[in-house]
C-alpha cells in the first residue's frame, strides 16, 4: 500500500514541478477567466444591480470554459513523451495514477480559479459576504469537472485536432454541475442557504471521485492501444 | 373531410408534425437501407480484388 | 446455465443471418401498427377537452422520446456487453442504435416545438422535458462524433462504449437536474393548458404507437447492424463467400 501512495506522491511532485517550469500555460485558463468575465460588464452594461444578477451565470460559464481549456492539456503532453504507456505498464494501478495525475491537475487550475472566482465576482457587483460559498462551490464543481475532463480528455487523446471534440463530450455531461454549481452561487450571492445545491455538488464530486478514475483509465488504455 | 383537415384550428401544428416525424421515418428507411447496400458493395469490391493477387 | 446461445449470437455471421431473417417480421407489424395507431390517434379518438385536437401531436411525439431514450440505454448496453466480452457484434449493434437514436430525437424535440406553439405560445420554451431531450441530442451527437473521429474501427468502438457508459449515468442525472433547475425558474403563466386527461379511446391508439415505432426501431437498427458487421467483417472469409457467390 505504501508503494501506491508513494506512486501517487511521485506523480503529484512531478506534474506540479513540470508546471511550474512552464508557467505560461499555468496562467493560460486564469487568464481566459479574467478576461471572459470582464467581457459580460462591457456587452451587457456597468450597472451593478444588472450585473448582480447575471454574476451566478457568468462565473459559471467562465469557469466552465476555462477548465475545459486546461483539461486540454491533462494528458496530451504525458501520451506524446509516452510518459502515460510507462505508467500503464509500472505494475502500479493506472486507475490510480490517473487520479493522482487528476487531482494534481486539480491543484494546478480549478483550486486557482477557485481562488480568483470571488475576485471576478467583486467585479461584478457581488457583496463580499457571498465570497465563502462561491468559493465553496467553485471548488466542488471544478473537482468534479476535472474527474469528467479526465474521462473525456483520455477518449480524445489520439485524435487530431482534439479540442472540438472534447468540448462536445465534456459539456453536454457538465449540465447538471453548471446547473447546481450556478444555483449555489445564486444563493450565496443572495444571502439564501446554500446547503440544498452544495450538498448535490458534493454528491457529484463523490460520484465522480468514485467512478471516473476507473472510466480515465480505461479510456487511456484504449486510446494507447 | 375539411373539417378532420383543419383539426380544430391546430392544422398549423398537427400536421407538420406528422410530416416532421413521417418524413424523420422515411429517410430512416432510405439511410439504412443505403448503408447496407454500400456495404454490400464495398465486400464485394474487396473480393474481387483479393481474388487476383 | 447454457451459454453457448450468448456465443453464437455474439458470432457476426450468425447474427447479420438472424438480423436479415428477422427484418421483415419487425418491420411489416411495425408498418401495420404504426398505420393503426394513426389511424386511430387521428380519427377516432376524441378531441381532448383542453386541447382540441392540438393534443393529437402526442401520439407521434410520446413514442419519438420514448424511442430516444429507449435508444441511448440500449447503445450504452449493448456498449458495455461488447467492452466487457469484447464481442464485436454487440459494438456493431451500439453503433447501429446511434442515429437511429439521434434521429427520433430530432422528432421528439421538433414535434415538441410545434405542439409548444399552440399550448405555450411560443415554439421553444425551456422546458425541463424538452431541455433534456436537447443534452440528449448533444450527447448522440458527441458520441456519433467521437466514433467518426477516430480511424481504427476496433479502437473507435471501445473508446465510444466508455463514452456511452458514462453518458447513460448522466442521462437521469441531467433529467433530474434540468427539472430542480425548471422548478425554480418557472414563470407560471408558460403553461396555457394543463396536461391532457387520457381516457381509453385516447390511451388505445398511444400504446399501439408505442408498440409500433418500438418495432421500427428495431427493424431499422437490424438493417444497420448487418451493415455495421459487413464493415467491420471484411477481411473474414464468410463475407468474401457471400459476396461472390
Amino acid at each position: 500500500m505504501s508503494g501506491a501512495w508513494q506512486a501517487a506522491r511521485l506523480v503529484i511532485e512531478r506534474d506540479l514541478r513540470l508546471a511550474f517550469r512552464n508557467r505560461a500555460q499555468l496562467l493560460h485558463p486564469l487568464l481566459f477567466f479574467a478576461i471572459v468575465t470582464t467581457l459580460f460588464p462591457l456587452a451587457l452594461s456597468p450597472e451593478p444591480s444588472r450585473l448582480r444578477d447575471v454574476a451566478p451565470g457568468v462565473l459559471w460559464v467562465a469557469a466552465l470554459l476555462a477548465s475545459l481549456l486546461a483539461i486540454e492539456f491533462l494528458f496530451r503532453d504525458d501520451a506524446q513523451d509516452g510518459t502515460l504507456e510507462q505508467y500503464a505498464l509500472s505494475g502500479q494501478s493506472l486507475t490510480w495514477l490517473l487520479f493522482a495525475k487528476t487531482l494534481s491537475h486539480w491543484l494546478l487550475t480549478g483550486l486557482p480559479l477557485a481562488l480568483m472566482s470571488p475576485v471576478a465576482a467583486y467585479g461584478l457587483g457581488v457583496a463580499v459576504e457571498a465570497v465563502p460559498g462561491i468559493i465553496a462551490s467553485i471548488t466542488l464543481g471544478t473537482i468534479a469537472l476535472s474527474l469528467l475532463g479526465a474521462v473525456t480528455a483520455g477518449l480524445t487523446l489520439g485524435i487530431r485536432r482534439g479540442g472540438a471534440m472534447l468540448s462536445l463530450l465534456t459539456l453536454p455531461l457538465a449540465v447538471p454541475l453548471l446547473i447546481f454549481g450556478a444555483q449555489a452561487t445564486a444563493r450565496a450571492i443572495a444571502g439564501e442557504p446554500v446547503a440544498g445545491p452544495m450538498y448535490l455538488l458534493a454528491a457529484f464530486v463523490v460520484l465522480g471521485l468514485t467512478l471516473a478514475p476507473l472510466a480515465a483509465a480505461a479510456a487511456v488504455r484504449i486510446s494507447l492501444e | 373531410m375539411s373539417r378532420f383537415l383543419a383539426m380544430g384550428g391546430y392544422a398549423g401544428s398537427v400536421w407538420p408534425s406528422m410530416a416532421l416525424t413521417f418524413g424523420i421515418i422515411a429517410w430512416n428507411i432510405i439511410a439504412a437501407r443505403r448503408s447496407l447496400r454500400s456495404a454490400l458493395a464495398e465486400a464485394r469490391r474487396r473480393a474481387r480484388i483479393g481474388d487476383d493477387p | 446455465m447454457d451459454w453457448t446461445w450468448f456465443h453464437r449470437f455474439g458470432s457476426p455471421p450468425h447474427l447479420y443471418r438472424l438480423a436479415g431473417t428477422l427484418v421483415p417480421w419487425f418491420a411489416w407489424p411495425a408498418a401495420i401498427l404504426i398505420a393503426a395507431g394513426l389511424y386511430g390517434g387521428l380519427v377516432l379518438a376524441p378531441p381532448d377537452y383542453q386541447q382540441g385536437d392540438g393534443f393529437r401531436i402526442i401520439y407521434v411525439h410520446a413514442p419519438s422520446a420514448w424511442l430516444s431514450l429507449m435508444a441511448y440505454t440500449m447503445m450504452a448496453v449493448t456498449a458495455a456487453i461488447g467492452l466487457i466480452w469484447r464481442m464485436k457484434a454487440a459494438h456493431a449493434v451500439a453503433a447501429s442504435c446511434a442515429p437511429v437514436g439521434a434521429w427520433f430525437t430530432v422528432a421528439a424535440l421538433g414535434t415538441g416545438m410545434l405542439w409548444g406553439k399552440p399550448m405555450w405560445g411560443t415554439y421553444w420554451a425551456w422546458d425541463p422535458r424538452l431541455t433534456a431531450e436537447l443534452v440528449l441530442l448533444f450527447l448522440y451527437l458527441g458520441y456519433i462524433g467521437l466514433r467518426s473521429a477516430i480511424e481504427d474501427p476496433q479502437r473507435a468502438d471501445r473508446a465510444s462504449a466508455v463514452l456511452a457508459i458514462v453518458g447513460v449515468i448522466n442521462v437521469p442525472i441531467v433529467r433530474y437536474s434540468v427539472e430542480w433547475w425548471n422548478s425554480i425558474h418557472q414563470a407560471p403563466s408558460v403553461m396555457k393548458f394543463g396536461k391532457p386527461s387520457i381516457s381509453w379511446p385516447m390511451l388505445t391508439p398511444l400504446l399501439i404507437m408505442f408498440v409500433g415505432f418500438t418495432l421500427l426501431f428495431a427493424a431499422l437498427v437490424l438493417v444497420r447492424v448487418r451493415a455495421e458487421i459487413l464493415r467491420r467483417e471484411r477481411q473474414a472469409r464468410w463475407v468474401t463467400e457471400m459476396v461472390t457467390q
